[in-house]
């Protein structure tokens, strides 16, 4: 069965390092949600993971295939990045987007054949996106270039797909819709799927496993119901927050603290209409 | 990962116009390969002597042993078509279309609608090359000033790009910068020894401006391999270059090499530009404006964008040349001032009809 596997995996940029020691493992068929505060990492990770940066120190493993001595075009048949707010060149189709997904399988003298674009439409119709095949990226909207760049990422034909943020900027419908792809590609297609979420509350929902990074290390790893819980909110994001129970499902679910000033009296206006 | 196919006929029409719009693209190509041939005749026909069209088509085929042809014309005629319109017509063409692909690769690569085949320094390299071989003495120029002007190109994106790399990458904001300021540099060498050189002045400038006027086939044969070649290894990278419109993490992600892809497009573009402006000078608009036109026309796509680009930059510059030995005859007009006072008025007119974003 396919596995991701970091071994004391140490990443950064230049001098500066980012990630300290990082160990986890992916488990078939489950979907591995990467949470933590802004800056914890969870970027740099995927990048490492897809050998943008390589790591100074530890090993990754893809089906114990070490990803840093893997060229770069075999690499991309095995491993698919959605960006977090993808740069999409504005005059290409939705189709050519999709297309640039063939890239690791074709070669300086290959061509695309036929085959290449079933495979394209077929990612297009798994992510919703055949109605839009001959519209320009620059028209479509945040969800759907999101959902058009997961389809890039399934026309690599890859064994795992790594996405950053894939909720960022959606709205709650393209939220669910897009996650609800994710889990559905991890269940049936067996694809190796990890993803980093800042929501929790989506986290706790879609993935069957979390880890928790904080400054650079994991805080903790494990079931949503043993990640998250208020104490470990509160050490890592620093916030009050309340974890219930979800009533339909009982996975742990995250509620802010209320607003102590929220019904206080509005502060007085007189100084203002004294002017006018 | 093996996706289950998509049966054919759950394709919706509305996605399908993929290949129909390839063939389209191809027609294109095949078109102006067309229009290539037509200028070349058209033009070898106009000049300070009019050839009829009947007599060109003679001379060509009395070359050809299996047609027995007798020469109709005077043997000055052979010598204006062979000798001096066709070597100069070739030379317009090769150097249009090494131009134009060149600043295509550019502006693919610096993602950068303003980037032209002259950027990051061949120009300015060039020009303190040929001001310099225009200073030596008369008898070593014809050789000297190419050669200059060459060597004083590449050694100045050379040195641009060993500033500007970072470590194993090649950080494309500091390329520019650095070009532009080693530009300036080289300019200012330029300029001084433009003023101090008095009477050279006048060949000086109009080489800067670019001529066409002493080609001949020695200098087809010596810029044919380094256009071809370069030409070739570009149009190859054109996939590659139209996936790294996305940015380099996310091109790095789907296979593709980005430093070393950089590398050789950047040397590639750069030889067949140092090759077209050795011999007839620095001769603007042509790297900056075709690729654009031939973006408005027929899309971003680099596999069609480059071949078309190529192409156009052909015939675009063959006719310029013609309109720069005819218009004002038996002045001739540096070619430099031609391109951009029949190309300018041209291309506003394209980005006038099309009223949409173009890069």
């Amino acid at each position: 069965m396919l596995t991701l596997r970091l071994q004391h995996v140490s990443l950064g940029y230049g001098k500066q390092t980012v990630l300290h020691n990082i160990s986890f493992q992916t488990i078939p068929g489950e979907m591995l949600g990467i949470i933590g505060p802004n800056g914890s990492g969870k970027s740099t990770l995927i990048k490492g993971i897809s050998h943008v940066i390589t790591p100074s120190a530890g090993h990754i493993f893809l089906n114990g295939l070490n990803v840093a001595s893997t060229s770069r075009t075999e690499l991309a048949r095995l491993i698919a990045v959605v960006p977090q707010n993808p740069i999409l060149p504005e005059l290409f189709t939705a189709f050519d987007t999709v297309l640039m997904g063939r890239t690791p399988h074709l070669g300086i003298f290959r061509y695309e054949t036929e085959k290449d674009y079933a495979i394209v439409y077929t990612a297009m119709q798994l992510t919703n996106t055949l109605q839009l095949a001959q519209r320009r990226t620059g028209e479509l909207s945040g969800g759907e270039r999101q959902r058009i760049t997961i389809a890039r990422a399934l026309a690599q034909e890859p064994m795992a797909i790594l996405l950053d943020e894939p909720t960022a900027h959606l709205d709650i419908n393209y939220q669910i819709e897009t996650l609800d792809l994710a889990r559905k590609l991890c269940r049936e297609q067996k694809l190796i799927v990890v993803t980093t979420l800042h929501d929790l509350n989506l986290a706790a929902q879609y993935c069957d496993r979390l880890v928790m990074l904080s400054n650079g290390k994991i805080h903790s790893e494990g079931t949503p119901q043993s990640v998250i819980n208020a104490q470990a909110i509160k050490e890592v994001y620093g916030a009050d927050v309340y974890v219930y129970p979800h009533p339909l499902n009982k996975l742990p679910t995250t509620f802010i603290a209320p607003d102590k000033n929220k019904h206080k009296p509005a502060p007085e206006t007189k100084a203002c209409s004294q002017k006018l | 990962m093996a996706l289950e196919l998509l049966k054919d006929e759950a394709i919706p029409q509305a996605a399908r116009g993929y290949p129909s719009l390839l063939r389209s693209r191809l027609y294109a190509i095949v078109g102006l390969a067309a229009l290539l041939i037509i200028a070349i005749t058209l033009t070898t026909a106009i000049g300070s002597t009019d050839i009829p069209l009947s007599t060109l088509r003679d001379t060509f085929l009395s070359k050809i042993p299996l047609f027995n042809i007798q020469q109709t014309w005077a043997n000055s005629v052979e010598t204006i078509i062979f000798q001096i319109r066709l070597p100069r017509l070739i030379l317009a063409g090769l150097v249009g279309a090494a131009l134009a692909v060149a600043g295509a690769t550019y502006q693919g690569l610096f993602r950068n609608p303003l980037a032209d085949p002259y950027l990051i320094g061949v120009a300015q390299g060039a020009a303190l090359g040929a001001i310099i071989g225009f200073l030596l003495p008369v008898t070593w120029q014809t050789a000297s000033i190419p050669l200059l002007a060459f060597l004083g190109a590449v050694l100045a994106v050379a040195f641009v790009y060993f500033i500007a790399r970072v470590g194993k990458t090649l950080p494309m904001t500091t390329l520019i910068l650095a070009g532009v300021a080693l530009g300036a540099f080289l300019s200012a060498i330029s300029y001084y020894l433009m003023i101090a050189s008095a009477d050279k002045l006048h060949g000086i400038v109009s080489w800067l401006l670019g001529t066409f006027s002493m080609a001949s086939w020695w200098q087809v044969a010596m810029v044919t391999p380094y256009i071809f070649i370069g030409t070739a290894i570009i149009w190859l990278h054109a996939r590659a270059l139209n996936v790294m419109q996305l940015d380099e993490d996310q091109a790095q992600q789907l296979g593709i090499n980005v430093e070393q892809v950089k590398l050789i497009l950047l040397a590639a573009a750069t030889l067949i530009t140092a090759a077209a402006v050795c011999f007839c000078g620095i001769i603007g608009f042509v790297g900056i404006i075709i690729p654009h036109a031939v973006r408005l026309v027929w899309g971003p796509d680099h596999r069609f964008l480059l071949p078309l680009a190529t192409l156009s930059g052909a015939i675009f510059l063959i006719l310029a040349d013609a309109a720069a030995r005819t218009l004002l005859a038996p002045t001739e007009i540096p070619i430099g001032i031609i391109t951009a006072f029949l190309g300018a008025p041209f291309f506003l007119y394209l980005l006038r009809q099309k009223k949409r974003a173009i890069f």
